[in-house]
């Protein structure tokens, strides 16, 4: 252990901890612009530099390693007033837009020039002509106000492993861009929308479409429905005050019906219908060797796009169930438009996701059409919604607990845990076992496959069959199990794995990139309890027993892989460029 | 597969075979690429991408961080104007500005029909000359702003009879 001072109170921390995070444990809050909990440190926007006891300069908190003995100090009027040039040098090449800026009263910078009460402009601004890019029609680069941190790079980089984004020329020319200044839609870039998460301004934000969504509201010819995601139930409240991870489900119920929605059902719904698919699809591969195993799932479109660009040669193992809000979206449009007698051309389908990359999803492909429309009109994040809610006057906090339009609305605990990374594997093997045994786990939970470890494993014996499952989350963890069943095939071992879970974000959805900001592991663990407390107390916690499943498997799809399912809830993949241009 | 694409990917191979378990073999590669095409093409680092096993924004990133590489094509004839002390006392911001305007390019540019770049330069050790204008090989010293499109006019002609 390293004891030092700082500020003259002692600390004791491992060996290794900066002084940025040895402060933290000290009550201490340095000020960063560029180091993110998820990131290493990038000594990238000097405004942690702190005094350390008999060295002359000062030194970057972020970078420096807390020492034995170290006296440090990180605030004097000194260290304050360079801390407040770097911040007015910043702002020489920053646009004052912060009114009309997607991260107005949400921006890290913003914050600390409000904190520091600069008033003034020290510097002549400088702001070269840049161009928007809004290409991927998901999320939105604005370079000017960009202030190179690099955390988008280090994320799509190295969190990731997509490299879309990189830092282009040097010193005044610097720049965030894919390589050659191409668009972002004709690079790499996957849309999960990690680096509009992990910006410190509003130089990547998602592409806002609330307006499309009160458009179809007011259109009285429309008969709007929605849905929303696992994760977002968890995380909304974030944006009112509540504790982090407090699930307000039942709230959102409400809320959805006030803002206009004629109904409102849950994507956790269509989870569950993803299970019976995908479920039904491995145990097929399983026992009847029908394609190829591993299974790999394929509800993550971040995954899909990457899996497409980079990997294709695992185009034969991935499901081809479609996503759950897709699958609500068809149902709304079919089985629910035929139930209501509602002609589906007049039915609006908004989801509500924590991801960007879902906005892409909605037109990937002519399967995403199946029900003779566009299956889901509108994909909003959450950071969406909670700007719908505050500019629709509605007193969130206070709103009574509701419940979902039933037939499209009602969820087990296997489907809300879709939105933590490992839920999807523990719910499909919920129902394998049963579908394998005849009857229910005994203890569902599969706290192995929980948690935030990048890649876990775990081996489930069922009627004296072994299953070996895999889950991966955060697409740099993905290689390593990819690498493990090429090598199977390449030496014809038996294979590592039959069933694997990819998840492009780490911690899953509830870490998703059209999440609320200021994410962290911390944060990603408290939501995720928040489902999986859902989960705990859920009377029904297996998709094979939710009754509005069986129903809509009598009265309109048949069973699971059957006919009117293949067409309805199934999609195909295709290998892309990873470069278009 | 286009000869010239074939060709370019035998070229990348035998320099990846050749460069492969040295340290730093990216910018190594990168020389020779740029030596070979004179700048490094994006097909280019596309397939060096491919056959190395780097992202395609890492090798950009280098190539942007150093000014010696190239993303364009050079022009077909190189204007290097000296910028050096004599010759800007002796009027070259003027015979810049006159080549730029003639032109329609600027700094470091190359014209649209490739026919020109035009470099500035610090000095080409003819001060006595100065202002020097250097076309490829071809030294123009003492050169007045009336004489620019007259000397930029020969490679114009020569173009049209080539």
């Amino acid at each position: 252990m390293i004891k030092a001072k700082i500020n003259n109170i002692p600390v004791e921390v491992e060996k290794g901890v900066s002084i940025l995070d040895a402060a933290k444990k000290a009550q201490i809050k340095i000020p960063t612009l560029c180091k993110h909990p998820d990131l290493p440190a990038g000594a990238g926007c000097g405004l942690c530099i702190v005094r350390i006891k008999g060295t002359p300069k000062m030194l970057r908190a972020c970078s420096t390693p807390l020492e034995d003995g170290m006296e440090i100090t990180t605030h004097d009027p000194e260290i304050v007033a360079v801390r407040r040039t770097v911040l007015e040098l910043i702002l020489s090449n920053h646009p004052n837009d912060c009114l009309q800026c997607g991260r107005n009263n949400n921006c890290e910078l913003q914050t600390l020039v409000a904190d520091f009460g600069i008033r003034e402009e020290s510097f002549q601004k400088f702001l070269p002509e840049t161009e928007k890019d809004d290409s991927t029609r998901t999320i939105v680069l604005d370079p000017q106000k960009c202030i190179r941190c690099g955390r988008c790079v280090k994320v799509c980089q190295e969190m990731q492993n997509v490299w879309a984004l990189s830092f282009l020329e040097r010193g005044f020319c610097t720049r965030i861009s894919p390589a050659g200044d191409i668009k972002l839609a004709d690079s790499p870039c996957i849309r999960c929308g990690q680096c509009s998460n992990h910006c410190p301004t509003g130089a990547i934000v998602e592409l806002d479409e609330t307006a499309k969504v009160w458009e179809l509201l007011q259109d009285q010819s429309k008969y709007c429905v929605v849905q929303i995601a696992p994760a977002v139930r968890v995380a909304i409240g974030e944006a009112f005050g509540y504790p982090i991870g407090t699930n307000l489900t039942r709230k959102l119920y409400a809320l959805l019906r006030r803002l206009g929605f004629k109904a409102v059902f849950d994507t956790n719904f269509g989870a569950d219908v993803t299970i019976m698919e995908e479920g039904s699809e491995f145990l097929q591969r399983f026992l009847h060797g029908t394609g190829p195993l591993p299974l790999i799932t394929s509800c993550c479109p971040g995954w899909v796009d990457f899996m497409e660009k980079f990997h294709p040669d695992m185009i034969d193992h991935f499901s081809s169930c479609k996503s759950p809000h897709e699958i609500v979206g068809v149902l709304s449009k079919t089985y629910y438009a035929q139930k209501k007698n509602i002609d589906p051309k007049n039915i609006a389908v908004v989801s509500i996701m924590p991801c960007t990359a879902k906005k892409n999803e909605i037109i990937r492909c002519e399967e995403m059409y199946a029900s003779g429309c566009q299956d889901v009109d509108v994909a909003l994040t959450t950071r969406e919604l909670a700007r719908m809610i505050k500019q629709a006057g509605i007193d969130f906090v206070n709103l009574p607990d509701e419940d979902p339009d039933h037939m499209l609305g009602d969820y087990t605990g296997a489907g809300v845990i879709f939105g933590a990374t490992g839920g999807v594997m523990e719910a499909a093997l919920r129902t394998a076992y049963f579908l394998l045994n005849g009857k229910n786990m005994d203890k569902v939970e599969l706290n192995q496959i929980r948690g935030l470890e990048g890649v876990k494993v775990a081996e489930i014996a069922i009627n004296g069959k072994k299953i070996r499952v895999a889950v991966a989350h955060g697409l740099n963890h993905v290689e390593y199990v990819l690498n493990k069943v090429r090598e199977a095939e390449k030496n014809n071992e038996e294979i590592p794995y039959h069933f694997i879970e990819v998840m492009a974000c780490l911690g899953g959805c509830v870490g998703g990139g059209g999440q609320p900001y200021g994410v962290t592991d911390e944060l990603r663990i408290k939501r995720a309890s928040g489902i999986y407390q859902d989960d705990h107390d859920a009377k029904l916690r297996c998709s094979h027993e939710n009754p509005f499943v069986q129903q809509l498997y009598k009265e309109f799809l048949g069973k699971p892989l059957g006919e009117k399912s293949e067409h309805l809830l199934h999609t195909h993949y295709q290998s892309r460029p990873v470069y278009v241009k | 597969m286009t000869e010239e694409k074939k060709n370019m990917q035998q070229e990348i191979a035998s320099l990846v075979e050749k460069w492969k378990d040295k340290e730093g073999n990216l910018i190594m590669i990168l020389h020779e690429l740029q030596n070979y095409f004179g700048y490094v093409p994006r097909a280019a680092a596309l397939e060096l991408s491919r056959a190395l096993q780097t992202p395609l924004a890492r090798i950009y990133e280098v190539i942007t961080f150093y000014n010696f590489f190239k993303l364009e094509p050079p022009g077909k004839h190189i204007i290097s104007l000296c910028l050096g002390t004599a010759c800007y006392l002796k009027g070259a911001p003027v015979l810049l500005n006159e080549i730029k305007t003639l032109l329609n390019i600027e700094e470091g540019q190359t014209t649209k029909d490739g026919l020109f770049q035009l470099d500035v330069v610090r000095c080409l050790g003819c001060c006595g000359l100065a202002p020097v204008i250097k076309i490829d090989e071809k030294v123009y010293g003492k050169v007045q702003k009336n004489q620019v499109m007259g000397i930029l006019s020969e490679y114009s002609e020569h173009q049209k009879e080539g």
